[in-house]
């Protein structure tokens, strides 16, 4: 098996984002590394690739049959960054002019001092960002060498201040967020809680205690039951009667500058994966 | 280098919790998480446990061998306790030899296990000066959430007190148990401000101001103590929290009375 | 290998062509996957297989530390197999031994075999191999439990490794040893599989066999392996396949609650 003849793909595809819901539950296929793929003349996009003309699943994860090509969205695994995507990063370490922010990435993304809304000098950086800070950034783009670029400059990006974060696989953010950002939104108006939802798995929340309460345990039914049909209700029926504790204040979550990045970035059609994902034959059969 | 490096944020969110007496998982400050123990779960061993505080879990397994007494000790036998805090069990263990926190772990438990004289050393004893049992207590951690000092304990003392001493392999008479005469069980707390939890996690020891163990026997003796991390108690703190540790150490010493032998 | 000392060589094969646990030539000891057991990996496995209970790890693909062994077009693949003092009858000093430090290597090769190392330059994946109650095999055991583990992390890669030792017994080829015939047996053959390609990643060998009994062997390892997938496979459906996946799947009998 020759090194040689792997090929590289980046951006894997993700779970049922808004766009694709139309397609039932019954629909989604599981699939493992190794399993032949139905092709029917499609082309191998991500999470898949080829061999003398037939496509294999490379991880476990969802098929997904989008012409020109079919795909599998990953299930498990570590956050894979996409340009455009907002994620929430703990900053890791401080040099002379970048901090290192761990993203939940397979690697440390640096964030440049000229990413920032701040006119900082050479060695100031430890004054604006330290080691253990959370920011909400986007992922500007990804490199060859698996660098991932990242920018503090755009709405609703900057430090996090107070609240606290809970984590989730990746997988699940979709599911989060609902359709056109409709369950953030529910959640958001129940507890009185502001979110901020990251791409990476990350989820920052800030509101009264007992709405922190709430909506922690709003997330781990999301997580555990995303693929029964009627969550928005269900969960809707546990913020109101679920957890019994006393609720905090009602109102207009506060508002945050960063509050409307908690939206779904809709797939871009125009994203075709046929050049990018291409495989050349490889050397395994 | 630890590759986890925890939000300020939420370090702060649990201090802020911690202040109404309130944990990021629901519990009570002095509320214990689940415990369970699986007896013989290794069958190469003479004795073994794996045995579980919420999402932690521990092995251990004993083994017996013939050895020589110490000099100074003609009539005893011989315990060693080795914990392993291997990088299975968490993002932030590295391979290599030991590391300080995992001598930590080793030396607390062996010290509670020592001083409770749960096992007899004297019987341990085949030949005065020349031929004793050694007694190996090692423990794997293989998932780390928090609170590893109580779940090695518990571990330990689980597959202890379900060990045979192995006289038939090494032609020395018939098995026999191995027989505890104590069932010591650490207790351990974190600092949170002004508040002070039972049975911390992982998260909540990162946010720790202090972390303190007390050893209890089942007769009312304290037999160790371990504070830990950088953080301070008072006196008064330590006696409040001893009386707890008798309350959880009993709880602890139910789970190992339970069971049947494998 | 070979070597008896002073023991009774038992009856590795009855009469009735029974093996010394009363299985046939080509059957597997009974074996049990669960996939996602631990909580703080990227991805876990416990592998239950005969006598043998392996627990795997992986995390990644993460940062390289130390940073010189980083590589600048793909990931590095590490392996740590270890053996748990108490997994042995005779008590194991911890810590690397030769052996250990071969297992792991041949165990990393053969996964970077399959890996799609490429798509994740200058990270590492790192496994970890423990094997907490031994009785031959643990290698095999290691290698799927780690392969399971690497798929329940979402790493990409060509296929799932399945794994078997096939060996030679009282002159007759058979699959999947456990400790008496590894010991008294004339030889053994550990194997992984690439169900996809049908190659073999990962191959060792110690012992005596005629060129037609190496033949049927290697047909007889393949045969196991496919086995041993179908199980694999399942393990992970069996996580996967509701939607709803928690973590610390139970992988042990109930304990005691007080």
């Amino acid at each position: 098996m020759g090194n040689g003849h792997r090929s590289r793909h980046r951006g894997q595809g993700r779970e049922g984002a808004p766009s694709h819901s139309s397609r039932s539950d019954s629909a989604r296929t599981l699939v493992l590394p190794g399993e032949e793929l139905p092709s029917r003349g499609l082309g191998p996009g991500p999470g898949t690739y080829r061999v003398n003309g037939r496509i294999y699943a490379s991880v476990l994860g969802l098929l997904q049959t989008q012409p020109p090509s079919v795909r599998v969205a990953p299930l498990a695994g570590r956050y894979i960054p996409r340009a455009r995507d907002t994620v929430i990063g703990i900053v890791t370490d401080v040099q002379g002019t970048f901090w290192l922010l761990d993203i939940g990435a397979p690697r440390w993304a640096p964030l440049h001092m000229t990413g920032t809304p701040w006119k900082i000098d050479f060695g100031e950086t430890q004054q604006y960002l330290r080691v253990g800070d959370a920011v909400v950034v986007a992922v500007e783009q990804i490199e060859n060498t698996g660098r991932i670029g990242v920018t503090m400059i755009g709405d609703g990006l900057g430090k996090l201040e107070g609240g606290t974060l809970v984590s989730v696989s990746p997988a699940k953010i979709p599911r989060i967020i609902g359709k056109g950002g409709s369950m953030i939104q529910m959640i958001q108006k129940s507890t009185g809680c502001t979110l901020v939802v990251g791409q990476n798995g990350r989820i920052w929340l800030d509101g009264p205690d007992d709405g922190i309460v709430e909506v922690r345990s709003a997330i781990r039914l999301i997580e555990e039951e995303g693929h029964r049909r009627g969550l928005t209700e269900r969960v809707q029926a546990f913020l109101d009667h679920g957890s019994g504790a006393p609720r905090g204040p009602k109102g207009p979550p506060p508002t945050a500058p960063w509050a409307a990045t908690a939206e779904a970035p809709e797939p871009d059609p125009a994203e075709g994966p046929e050049s990018e994902y291409d495989f050349p034959e490889k050397d395994v059969n | 280098m630890s590759e986890e490096v925890t939000a300020e944020i939420l370090t702060t969110h649990i201090l802020e919790l911690a202040r109404s007496g309130r944990r990021l998982d629901g519990r009570r400050p002095e509320e214990y998480r689940p415990v369970s123990i699986e007896f013989g779960f290794v069958t190469s061993a003479d004795g073994s446990a794996l045995a579980r505080i919420g999402e932690t879990a521990v092995v251990s397994g004993i083994k017996l061998e013939p050895g020589k007494p110490f000099p100074d000790t003609p009539n005893a036998g011989v315990l060693t306790t080795n914990a392993e805090l291997i990088p299975l069990s968490s993002p932030t263990f590295e391979p290599g030899p030991p590391h300080p926190r995992a001598i930590e772990v080793s030396r607390v438990v062996d010290r509670a296990v020592r001083a409770s004289e749960a096992v007899d050393l004297k019987r341990l004893c085949i030949a005065p000066g020349e031929k004793c049992w050694t007694c190996f207590v090692d423990i794997h951690v293989i998932d780390h959430s928090g609170n590893l000092i109580d779940a090695c304990m518990l571990a330990a003392v689980a597959a202890l007190s379900r060990t045979t001493m192995p006289s038939r392999r090494f032609e020395l008479g018939e098995d026999a148990p191995l027989a505890l005469a104590h069932l010591p069980m650490e207790t351990t707390f974190c600092r949170l401000g002004n508040t002070i939890v039972v049975d911390p996690t992982f998260e909540e020891e990162g946010a720790a101001q202090g972390r303190l163990t007390i050893a209890t026997d089942e007769v009312g003796h304290v037999v160790a103590m371990q504070k830990g991390l950088v953080g301070a108690f008072a006196p008064g703190e330590v006696k409040e929290l001893a009386e707890a540790a008798f309350r959880h150490g009993d709880k602890l010493r139910e789970a190992v009375r339970g069971g049947t032998r494998p | 290998m070979g070597s008896v000392g002073a023991k009774e060589i038992p009856e590795l094969i009855g009469a009735d062509g029974r093996r010394i646990d009363g299985r046939r030539p080509d059957e597997l000891r009974p074996i049990r996957i669960v996939a996602g057991p631990l909580h703080r990996a990227d991805g876990s496995a416990f592998v239950e297989w005969g006598d043998n209970k392996v627990m795997a790890a992986v995390y990644g693909p993460r940062e390289v530390h130390p940073r010189h062994l980083q590589q600048n077009t793909k990931a590095i693949v590490q392996c740590k197999y270890n053996m748990a003092a108490f997994s042995v009858d005779e008590r194991k000093r911890p810590g690397l031994d030769r052996r250990s430090q071969e297992i792991s290597k041949v165990i990393a090769e053969a996964f970077e075999s399959v890996v799609f190392s490429e798509e994740y330059p200058r990270t590492s994946v790192d496994i970890y191999i423990e094997v907490l109650q031994a009785n031959a095999g643990t290698r095999c055991a290691g290698l799927v439990a780690a392969s399971v583990a690497l798929a329940d992390a979402g790493i990409p890669m060509v296929d799932l490794l399945p794994a078997v030792a096939v060996g030679k017994v009282a002159g007759r080829i058979v699959l999947d040893l456990k400790k008496e015939e590894d010991n008294y047996g004339e030889a053994d053959l550990p194997m992984a599989l690439v169900p996809q390609s049908g190659r073999l990643v990962l191959l060792q060998m110690e012992g005596h066999m005629t060129r037609p009994e190496l033949g049927e062997a290697l047909d007889l390892g393949v045969i196991g392996c496919r086995k041993i997938y179908d199980v694999m496979k399942q393990a992970l459906r069996d996580r996967y396949a509701a939607g709803s996946v928690v973590s610390g799947a139970a992988f042990s009998a109930a304990g005691v609650a007080p």
